[in-house]
């Protein structure tokens, strides 16, 4: 189920030059799994903007964003005690429960955010992920110390290897010889062919696409899978990488 | 207190407890909405433009933001008119009880003919709404919709296998609006439905690239509401049947005033996609909406405006 529902900024502050962290005080009942996300409202842009769950308690909603346009611009000048009008409980999220010993949790960019409810998750299932994360570099790492606070093994790669393996997260999991069974991947679509292309793994991945509404009706973020056309907002942003078409 | 108002509206004999209607393609089949609120509330709902074979649609990224409205190239995506039938009208019926309006596409006039008598059979569909914006594959691409003679061909086509009022929405991309309305009145349509969207293009000047994946697309939103309002006006004026007014409504203040241009009834289309309660909350707002402008009926000020 979805719903619209008004929150209160307690906190929005820079994590790097272009990533901000924002926790939102409000009903959170309609988020039920790891790497759904939500639909903000900002004053004076016509679109929602769909913002990844990057966690979540019985009363709060923690995002991290990176500030790539106006509307996001707009979202990082708030401060704390304005109020967001958000739509919550989109998306699938990802498959918490699937049988799996070494969880692999692999993300590029922003796309690390959703990883973190899903560590927490995987983590009070008794499975301890590894997660590999990828950015341009150094200046770029985010969610890094996030991460080891919950005592998960946290690798970096940065494309100019100003921290961590050089390259990408692909190289990652070769150079350091990361075991896993299953992993969970989110991050651009270069990041996800590579990774898809590559491992024997199976596993999901989160996608992303500009959208309208975010609940399903104006069929704007439409991909198409093996399984037939599947809207991204809906049917997704997960999917499994069986399901996935790679042209 | 409750302010109660009389909000019914009648199209072609049709009776509707409020103009309001969510346009095609911006409300799905209704039954993803109904998981905000209960749809019966609406007039009716024009449901996702369907075609005679499903149809995935144009390449990815499909919207551009723009000010005040958006950019859409979805590419009339739909599961064909066998399947809407089958599996999205029972699911639609199982959340909304009240009249449905069909809107149908086609790239060739065989199409729309095959898939109007297909739906016309259904008991639920009451209006059927020709959607004339599609280019003509076998008229070198142009759209039906900028041509008179092409208009009122599908028209008198369609209007031979229908038995449910036919209206048909058209596209606000031509010259004279007048003319193809007219057209469309003269080969036995019931009613007009528009604006469609208008045809526009965003460019991301980083990339250098057009923003929609292609080129173009319809912009609709806030923006267009003048543009509606001028073109609902000038068609109710020339033309005898009802006209379904269309873009850019947002607010009660938006319906009374598309009415008093000429509109019977009021489809809000883009509004749905930034606020999915917009349609609930402008008929909630009617009834206050219309004490405070003195109407006691909304179908007195249909086209009130001289």
């Amino acid at each position: 189920m979805y719903k619209r529902n008004i929150y209160k900024v307690v906190c929005n502050k820079p994590l790097t030059h272009k990533t901000m962290l924002m926790v939102l005080e409000g009903d959170t009942s309609h988020i039920t799994q790891a790497g759904q996300f939500v639909n903000v409202a900002v004053e004076g842009k016509f679109l929602r903007r769909p913002i990844s769950v990057c966690d979540y308690d019985e009363r709060t909603i923690t995002l991290l964003y990176d500030v790539v346009g106006e509307g996001t611009k707009a979202m990082s000048l708030l401060t704390e005690g304005a109020q967001l009008d958000l739509l919550t409980g989109l998306g699938n999220g990802f498959t918490e429960d699937v049988e799996c010993q070494k969880p692999v949790l692999l993300g590029g960019g922003i796309g690390c955010a959703p990883l973190y409810n899903l560590a927490r998750k995987l983590l009070a299932r008794g499975l301890r992920p590894t997660v590999v994360l990828g950015f341009n570099s150094a200046a770029d790492v985010v969610a890094h110390d996030m991460f080891e606070q919950l005592g998960v093994e946290c690798y970096v790669a940065t494309v100019d290897g100003s921290m961590g393996t050089r390259g990408f997260v692909t190289d990652v999991i070769s150079q350091k010889a990361i075991e896993g069974d299953y992993f969970y991947a989110c991050g651009p679509m270069p990041m996800l062919r590579a990774l898809c292309g590559s491992t024997e793994w199976s596993g999901e991945v989160s996608l992303d696409e500009r959208m309208a509404c975010g609940f399903g009706v104006c069929m704007c973020c439409s991909v198409e899978t093996r399984s037939g056309a599947k809207r991204i907002c809906k049917e997704g942003p997960v999917f499994r990488k069986e399901d996935l078409i790679w042209k | 207190m409750e302010v109660k108002r009389d909000m019914s509206v009648e199209l072609s004999g049709v009776r509707l407890d409020n103009p309001v209607i969510p346009a095609s393609g911006c409300f799905g089949y209704g039954y993803g909405m109904a998981e905000f609120y209960d749809i019966n509330i609406l007039g009716s709902i024009s449901f996702k433009g369907t075609t005679r074979e499903a149809r995935y649609g144009n390449p990815l990224p499909r919207v551009a933001e723009c000010s005040s409205g958006m950019i859409n190239a979805v590419g009339l995506q739909n599961p064909g008119i066998d399947a809407v039938i089958a599996e999205e009208l029972p699911r639609m019926r199982e959340v909304f009880h009240k009249p449905i309006i069909a809107n149908i596409s086609g790239f060739s006039i065989d199409e729309y003919v095959e898939c109007c008598s297909k739906i016309t059979a259904e008991e639920q569909v009451e209006i059927i709404e020709l959607n004339v914006s599609c280019p003509n594959v076998h008229g070198g691409g142009m759209s039906f919709g900028t041509s008179p003679q092409s208009v009122a061909e599908v028209v008198r086509e369609v209007k031979k296998v229908v038995t449910k009022p036919l209206y048909v929405k058209l596209t606000p991309n031509v010259t004279d609006i007048v003319s193809i309305a007219r057209a469309a009145e003269e080969a036995g349509a019931d009613g007009i439905c528009l604006i469609n969207t208008m045809l526009g293009m965003r460019i991301d000047v980083r990339s250098r690239r057009p923003i929609i994946a292609n080129t173009m697309g319809g912009f609709s939103g806030a923006a267009v509401f003048p543009v509606a309002v001028r073109m609902v006006y000038q068609v109710a004026k020339a033309c005898s049947v009802p006209v379904i007014g269309c873009g850019g409504v947002e607010s009660a203040t938006d319906v009374i005033e598309m009415m008093m241009a000429g509109a019977t009834a009021v489809e809000v289309g883009a509004a749905n996609l930034r606020n999915p309660y917009a349609c609930k909350e402008i008929i909630e707002a009617l009834p206050t909406e219309m004490a405070r402008l003195g109407i006691e009926k909304l179908s007195d000020i249909i086209g009130i405006v001289k």
